[in-house]
């Protein structure tokens, strides 16, 4: 009886193998390459062109006036003067619109997760599906008409808040939703045999075991809107000054950087805010990747 | 009346006429039970895939209120109190559960999870009354020398069948009537499996213990009183020994010697 070799009728054709193996993995190393060249260059640009600006005073005085400007770029000096007035502009503004967003979006998302398929919860989620897609420039203008005109009958920080908060909400509810959905039933279940209310249980057993998923939402959706300059135009305007009062125009980083643009002695200052708006966001990036990771 | 189904006299669970269907539409997951369990003993729940084990067992303790499709007819007896009446937290917690796999709550240290039923219905208590409880919990599931060292780390840090004793241990840190079991062995291996057999008939003399169980020699084992369920009816109930050597119905016996399920 013939016994047929298996092996002998394979052709040896390794080389070739191994050569388009080589080919392959050129292209994914230069496609990759080409991925991640842009944020490459940014941050170099960046940082050569903004470091030069960063020194103590950018952190702690408010914007220099335009002929102070002039005066120092004449003389070939650092501008001085910083944008301190726009870092607590842009806290105080993120820090309202945080403080609406946050609590109705996990409340949202909760419910959202809660009620699964129903008609009114789908209904919710597509309306908060679109509310992502409403570009920003719409929110300033309707958080105009109700905060400007409405409330603060003037431009204000609350008013850019509540631009923002809007942005934020469907980035939260989201992420909590789907946190919520990574949860195991099982944990659920376990707290509901122990004879546990069922707000306690969500409070005390699904809230913390998705701390790091809503973490991670949250600091995305801050991130996210920390660069928004089209609706805070519209809304909060701007301040030369340090301002705390949310009834009162402030400032903010990305309108600062709107307003160096039109002011041909303050150049440099547009990459050193930059560069400080660049590192505040890339920073929360990172640390919400560390709370997927510890997910 | 079934006649292959023993009654027992001051039982300390009493299902009549139970019907459950995962949603209106369905067919009935389990039909027409009626059973009566003894106090302190350890009742084994058989029975193949998709037989009603879990979906009964889960009545016992309103699980299944969790789900709103579910539609359960029928009344249940705990200590002659109908289970329907009593609000569903009071319930839970005279009856505990223990579940298939282990589950002991992620964010928790082992000395929470245990505490956990205390902890978060907001119970205050002295910290040496929750030393107390933990410690003697912790021993009676066999637990505590192993972790005494370690309470404060997390519970999840521990094996398959360390935890799956700390669900037990947060079962009872109750001091429940009765403890729900569903398939509590069935993600561990022969060891911790073993350890949990054991466990459980040490602690039939404290608790009434009701087990679903996919493993025939393990009801054979430990459990003195038997149910089996085929199709959500229940076909026989009695003794465990006397089940196993004499069934009454042409479909146990079958199931028993292997010919299905």
């Amino acid at each position: 009886m013939e016994v047929k070799n298996n092996t002998a009728e394979l052709k040896d054709n390794s080389a070739y193998r191994r050569l388009k193996d080589k080919v392959f993995f050129g292209i994914v190393i230069g496609v990759s390459v080409i991925t991640i060249s842009p944020i490459i260059l940014i941050i170099g640009k960046l940082i050569l062109k903004g470091f030069k600006q960063i020194n103590f005073s950018f952190f702690t005085e408010v914007t220099p006036s335009t002929y102070d400007a002039m005066v120092a770029v004449s003389n070939n000096e650092t501008i001085p003067g910083g944008i301190v007035n726009g870092i607590t502009g842009t806290l105080l503004i993120v820090g309202i619109a945080s403080l609406i967003a946050i609590p109705i979006g996990i409340l949202i998302g909760l419910f959202l997760f809660e009620s699964g398929e129903k008609a009114y919860a789908r209904l919710i989620r597509n309306l908060s599906d679109i509310l992502q897609g409403v570009p920003s420039i719409v929110l300033g203008l309707i958080a105009y008409l109700w905060v400007v005109k409405g409330i603060t009958n003037g431009y204000s920080a609350l008013a850019g808040s509540v631009a923002l908060a809007i942005m934020m909400l469907p980035l939260i509810i989201r992420s909590t939703e789907e946190t919520m959905k990574m949860i195991p039933g099982s944990l659920k279940e376990a707290g509901m045999a122990l004879g546990v209310p069922y707000y306690k249980v969500i409070l005390r057993v699904l809230i913390p075991s998705g701390f790091s998923g809503l973490m991670t939402g949250i600091l995305l959706a801050i991130s996210r809107i920390l660069g928004e300059t089209a609706p805070l135009m519209l809304t909060a305007l701007g301040n030369p000054m340090i301002n705390w009062d949310a009834t009162a125009p402030t400032s903010a980083v990305p309108l600062l950087i709107w307003d160096f643009y039109n002011d041909p002695n303050m150049v440099d200052l547009i990459w050193s805010s930059s560069l400080f708006l660049m590192g505040f966001v890339l920073t929360l990036n990172i640390i919400s990747k560390r709370f997927i990771a510890k997910q | 009346m079934n006649t292959n189904i023993d009654v027992i006299e001051n039982p300390v669970l009493k299902i009549d006429n139970l019907h459950i269907a995962y949603n209106k539409s369905d067919n009935y997951a389990v039909k027409n039970v009626n059973v009566t369990v003894k106090k302190n003993t350890i009742t084994a729940i058989m029975g193949p895939s998709g037989c009603g084990k879990s979906t009964l067992l889960r009545a016992i303790n309103r699980m299944h209120e969790l789900y709103p499709d579910i539609q359960t007819k029928g009344s249940i007896y705990l200590n002659e109190e109908d289970i329907m009446k009593m609000s569903s937290i009071h319930l839970r917690r005279k009856v505990g559960m223990v579940f298939q796999r282990p589950n002991p709550f992620p964010t928790m240290s082992i000395y929470d999870n245990v505490i956990a039923g205390y902890k978060l219905n907001g119970m205050r208590m002295k910290k040496s009354e929750r030393d107390q409880i933990v410690e003697e919990s912790l021993k009676s599931v066999a637990l505590w020398d192993e972790v005494k060292d370690s309470l404060h780390k997390k519970g999840t840090f521990l094996s398959g069948g360390q935890q799956q004793r700390l669900c037990i241990a947060r079962a009872i840190a109750y001091k429940p009537d009765v403890i729900l079991l569903d398939e509590p062995t069935s993600a561990l291996d022969p060891i911790a499996t073993s350890r949990v057999e054991d466990l459980l008939v040490k602690l039939k003399k404290d608790y009434t213990i009701v087990m679903v169980t996919h493993n025939m020699s393990q009801a054979a084992r430990i459990s003195e009183y038997s149910m089996f369920m085929y199709l959500g009816d229940l076909v026989e109930y009695g003794k465990t020994k006397r089940m196993f050597t004499n069934p009454r119905d042409n479909k146990t016996e079958e199931y028993l010697t292997g010919k299905f399920g």
